[in-house]
């Protein structure tokens, strides 16, 4: 049977029936279980594939929708769509998963039934965040989430799993009572939970039967909601939890909480923050752009002095996703589009280093960089690797980071050409760290005696990190199949968060940049000046 | 004059309650059968609940308006009905290993019941006096149940002091409105006059203090967590969830036909929210007894419901009709609250062992290897408890945020959040020890001890409906937001 229109039900709730049937087999034969998840997630995988071709190029708004009544009072309803933007985080967390669930084959030895269905379940989670199109549908899903990774890091993590997982788990319940007061404000204010319906509704004028809100409002509406993405970026100030709980995860926690977590914010910022609140977002931008810009440098710094291998991962995301926020808060078609591509890229070279240091660790089970040292030696597979892998989160042309980071630099200096300078420094710096730390764990003399008997890549590894390898690659080189389809989605964005420049609209790719940098002129006026830099 | 029948039919719920109550007193010589005895008692919590049915049948004030019989008296006499039916399942294997006598705990907590059925329906203030009466003093007794105890003897003796204390505060209240306002029936009390006599508000005020007490109010809340602690366990699911119930109940029924009440009590519902959330949250974080844990989140709880309170009143000033869903708000907490501490205490009661020894939260560590169904429902009712989505303590939640929204109290609506996070902390700091630290090498020796069939039956029906009307508030909802509700 293959699902038709409810196929965004159907990728919602598989891995839940998966879930379900795993909790029903009895918790003992470990193999069984490992392969009923792996199976039910590839399956998830390819029913994801099934939704590229309903998202037709270039047409922005949702497809596939899926509307049905929930609860009458308040008219709370299911209602689910995918477009450009979702479309490839959705795939983004459906690859991997199974990736993760071969990650954790032989890493997790008990209750390993649980840890599947926790796996599973915080799929679950993750794509109804992507495909809700209800503020509270999205708000369920996105509270949801929480309590399976919560699990992941505080049953099968590190050392200070317990501390790291209520650390992760009160930070993001922090930000997110806060958007729930937004979503009731909002009801209140309009009558319904429909994200659409709001936006027409905030985009129509007083007289037109629309909602105008006072600057004010509509700056702690902003605030509200963005304040609860940001934590989940994280944005400097506010990424002390992830250094954390990436630490203390087991490798497929990290490998889900790098590769679709984070982007549950940037995702946030991009459909609720921008379309309903432009006004907030252009006063907010330079504020936004300045935090985002430290977090790329200090993040790059401080992932350049971390003794600790997995930490300095997890700094480097602090770095790479600061670049995602000013690609989104730079209002520019490119940067925007760079924004969602370097949210997928992070994804698949952060998942991948996650993944390796997770084998360096199975072997060795420290993850101090002074107790590993000319690791070429005995694992010379492995450490190819991982040399490709760090190419290609630090930007190497015709690798995945490449694209992201190149687009977003490009389409911010369009608009902002010192953000832009600023940045790229985050470019340099991750080439330091990246190529230092894998020179200390690869290169030179073997230090420890233990080091030089290590196993390479077993087969399993090798098929893992074969087909992150080989995405890597494809998304360097074939980068038009993904931005062909986040165009539509991504111009949608900046027409609503720049309704005063309607002759883009008509023409999506048409606009020169010199005439967007002339447009717009009064909100870069607005947000540099705040900035304080002119 | 004669009641008539259709009088007594609008108190069949009470009526049966006491009536079973009685019977169980006087079988107590003649029959020995524990079983018996805990029979009568499901027999007569069930009648009385059924009875509920009826009186809503024959909807309408009944004794020349001492009660009213509506919608809202039945949502509350089937809530305190169902609370007692549960709480003598469960109680029935607590009695057996504490070795404590069956019959008059049943008697007692019929009583209360009925006490608390009486609240619900009364309409006129000296019945709700006796309502008040009949339920403080059967939880009086119930407290020191355990009279061997030393602590459920402490608990029962602060519960009195401080109890009779408060039914002072609320007694003299009714002489104070009654002086100013010549009746004691809440029906008579809407004339103009009344908006600014002080007398009246102070009647009020006080009223308010009695009643505040009842549902540990801070400042009023200081009695609880001993109270909570000391009693016994099946007796604290009972206090948490049945006379809480019951005196929000009358406090709202003041509202919606006293309208000098919620003029005046806008401001004092404003402050005893913020101060009663406070209050529960932050003593709830220093908390190693998981029964204190949950006592002070009861604390915390009412000054959430509270919180409804204020919404209701602040739009009550503005003279619109639009108070309706606020209402909701508050019955549809009361209800997802009852069922979750309910099943909560219930847990708390089984797994403490014999003479309630095993109450630390060390207990509770790796629970969820020995018992992994009871770990996954305590943490049903922790996460609802803490307001998370597919739990009805999650729509309860967030019904309160918009009421109070609704009614522009968003500084109000801003300290639930900031307590809602307090809060997250300490139930999470629960379902971490179950789930992430080991057990200690004592409770892993120690066979695990398997629920009797009614405990897992009050556990299954409690996680059931938590779940349900976490996934399908609907139909309580429409029910309780019918226009009808009060009877006028």
């Amino acid at each position: 049977m293959l699902p038709g229109e409810h196929l965004l039900s159907v990728l919602i709730f598989f891995p839940a029936m998966g879930a379900l049937a795993l909790l029903l087999l009895r918790g003992d034969d470990h193999k069984f279980i490992r392969i009923i998840a792996l199976i039910v997630s590839l399956a998830e995988f390819l029913f994801s594939l099934l939704v590229i071709p309903k998202v037709p190029i270039g047409v922005p708004g949702y497809h596939l929708e899926e509307f049905a009544k929930w609860i009458s009072q308040p008219p709370i309803n299911y209602h689910l769509g995918v477009d450009g933007i979702s479309l490839f985080l959705v795939i983004l967390t459906t690859f991997l998963t199974p990736i993760s669930v071969l990650a954790s084959w032989k890493s997790i030895e008990h209750r390993v039934k649980e840890f599947f269905v926790m796996l599973l379940m915080l799929e679950v989670g993750v794509v109804g965040v992507f495909l809700s199109l209800d503020l509270f549908l999205f708000f369920l899903f996105w509270e949801v989430m929480l309590i399976p990774m919560a699990l992941l890091i505080g049953i099968w993590g590190h050392e200070r799993r317990v501390y790291a997982a209520v650390k992760f788990i009160l930070y993001t319940m922090a930000g997110s009572i806060f958007m729930l007061i937004g979503i009731i404000w909002l009801y209140n204010a309009t009558g319904t939970f429909d994200l659409l319906a709001i936006r027409v509704l905030l985009h129509t004028p007083a007289s037109q039967g629309g909602l105008e809100l006072s600057s004010s409002t509509e700056m702690l509406l902003f605030l509200a909601f963005f304040v609860a993405f940001a934590i989940k970026v994280p944005l400097f100030p506010l990424h002390t939890w992830l250094p954390d709980a990436h630490v203390e995860a087991p490798t497929a926690g990290s490998v889900m909480l790098a590769g679709v977590l984070l982007k549950m914010g940037t995702y946030g910022m991009i459909r609720f923050c921008l379309p309903l609140f432009p006004g907030a977002s252009h006063r907010a931008a330079g504020w936004v752009a300045a935090l985002a810009i430290i977090g790329i440098i200090y993040g790059a710094l401080v992932a350049m002095v971390q003794p600790n291998l997995k930490k300095l991962v997890a700094y480097s995301s602090v770095s790479h996703l600061g670049f995602v926020v000013l690609g989104i808060f730079a209002f520019h078609n490119i940067s925007m589009q760079g924004a969602v591509y370097q949210m997928l890229a992070h994804g698949i070279s952060t998942g991948a280093l996650f993944l390796l240091v997770g084998m360096l660790y199975d072997r060795r089970h420290t993850f101090e960089i002074s107790e590993y040292g000319g690791l070429a030696t005995p694992m010379p597979k492995l450490a190819a690797f991982f040399l490709f892998v760090a190419l290609s989160s630090l930007g190497l042309p015709m690798l995945n980071g490449f694209v992201g980071e190149f687009l977003v630099l490009l389409g911010t200096y369009q608009r902002h050409w010192q953000w832009a300078s600023w940045a790229a420094l985050g470019v340099i710096l991750s080439a330091c760290y990246l190529l230092w730390s894998y020179q200390r764990v690869f290169f030179g003399e073997i230090t420890r005696e233990k080091n030089r008997t290590l196993p390479d890549a077993s087969a399993r590894e090798k098929w893992i990190l074969v087909t992150m390898a080989v995405v890597t690659l494809w998304m360097g080189i074939g980068a038009t199949f993904i931005t062909s389809r986040t165009a539509a989605a991504a111009q949608n964005v900046i027409d609503q968060v720049e309704p005063q420049r309607p002759y883009e609209a008509a023409a999506p790719n048409g606009a020169t940049p010199q005439a967007k940098r002339d447009s717009s002129s009064a909100a870069k006026a607005i947000s540099s000046g705040r900035l304080g830099i002119r | 004059m004669l009641p008539r029948t259709i009088d007594i039919y609008r108190v069949l719920p009470e009526l049966m309650w006491c009536g079973f109550g009685l019977l169980a007193m006087l079988m107590q010589p003649f029959v020995r059968s524990r079983h018996f005895f805990t029979f009568l008692a499901l027999i007569g919590t069930l009648a009385g609940t059924a009875a509920s049915v009826t009186a809503a049948m024959h909807a309408g004030p009944g004794f020349g308006g001492l009660v009213q019989s509506d919608s809202f008296s039945f949502f509350f006499r089937l809530l305190v009905g169902t609370v007692a039916f549960l709480v003598v399942l469960a109680a029935g294997p607590y009695l057996e290993r504490e070795r404590l006598p069956f019959a008059e705990f049943y008697a007692l907590l019929l009583f209360a019941t009925a006490g608390m059925g009486v609240l619900a329906s009364a309409q006129e203030l000296l019945t709700a006096f006796i309502g008040l009466e009949m339920s403080s003093i059967s939880s009086y007794i119930l407290a020191g149940y355990r009279r061997d105890s030393l602590k459920s003897t402490e608990s029962a003796m602060k519960y009195f002091l401080l109890g009779s204390f408060a039914t002072a505060f609320f007694l003299y209240g009714i002489a104070l409105v009654y002086g100013s306002s010549g009746t004691t029936m809440l029906t008579r009390m809407g004339s103009e006059e009344l908006l600014d006599s002080p007398l009246f508000e102070l009647g009020l005020a006080m009223i308010l203090i009695g009643l505040g007490f009842k549902v540990a109010a801070a400042p009023f809340q200081v009695w609880t967590p001993d109270v909570y602690e000391g009693a016994p366990t099946p007796v604290t699911a009972l206090f948490s969830a049945g006379p809480k119930a019951a005196a929000f109940a009358l406090l709202l029924r003041i509202f919606a036909t006293v309208p000098a009440a919620t003029h005046f009590w806008f401001w004092a519902f404003w402050a005893l929210a913020a101060l009663t959330m406070f209050a529960g949250n932050l003593g709830a974080l220093v908390q190693t007894n998981v029964k204190r844990l949950l006592a002070y989140s009861s604390i915390a709880h009412a000054g959430y419901i509270l919180v409804a309170f204020a919404a209701v009143t602040s739009m009550a000033r503005g003279g619109s009709e639009e108070a309706a869903p606020a209402y909701a708000a508050v019955l549809f907490y009361l209800l997802s609250y009852a069922l979750v501490k309910l099943g909560a205490f219930t847990i708390v009661s089984q797994l403490g062992g014999t003479g309630e020894k095993h109450l630390s939260l060390d207990d509770y560590a790796g629970l969820s290897q020995r018992q992994p169904f009871v770990a996954a429902a305590l943490s049903v009712y922790l996460l609802s408890l803490l307001g998370l989505p597919v739990t009805a303590g999650f729509f309860g939640k967030f019904y309160i945020f918009k009421a109070a929204v609704n009614s522009h109290l968003l500084w109000l609506a801003v300290l639930m959040a900031i307590n809602s996070v307090i809060g997250a902390y300490y139930y999470l700091r629960v379902i971490v020890v179950m789930y992430m630290r080991e057990s200690s090498a004592e409770a892993k020796s120690a066979a695990p001890v398997g629920f009797p069939l009614r405990v897992n039956f009050v556990l299954a029906f409690t996680v059931a409906g938590t779940l349900y009307f976490g996934l399908f508030p609907n139909q309580v909802l429409n029910f309780i937001l019918q226009p009808t509700l009060l009877g006028h």
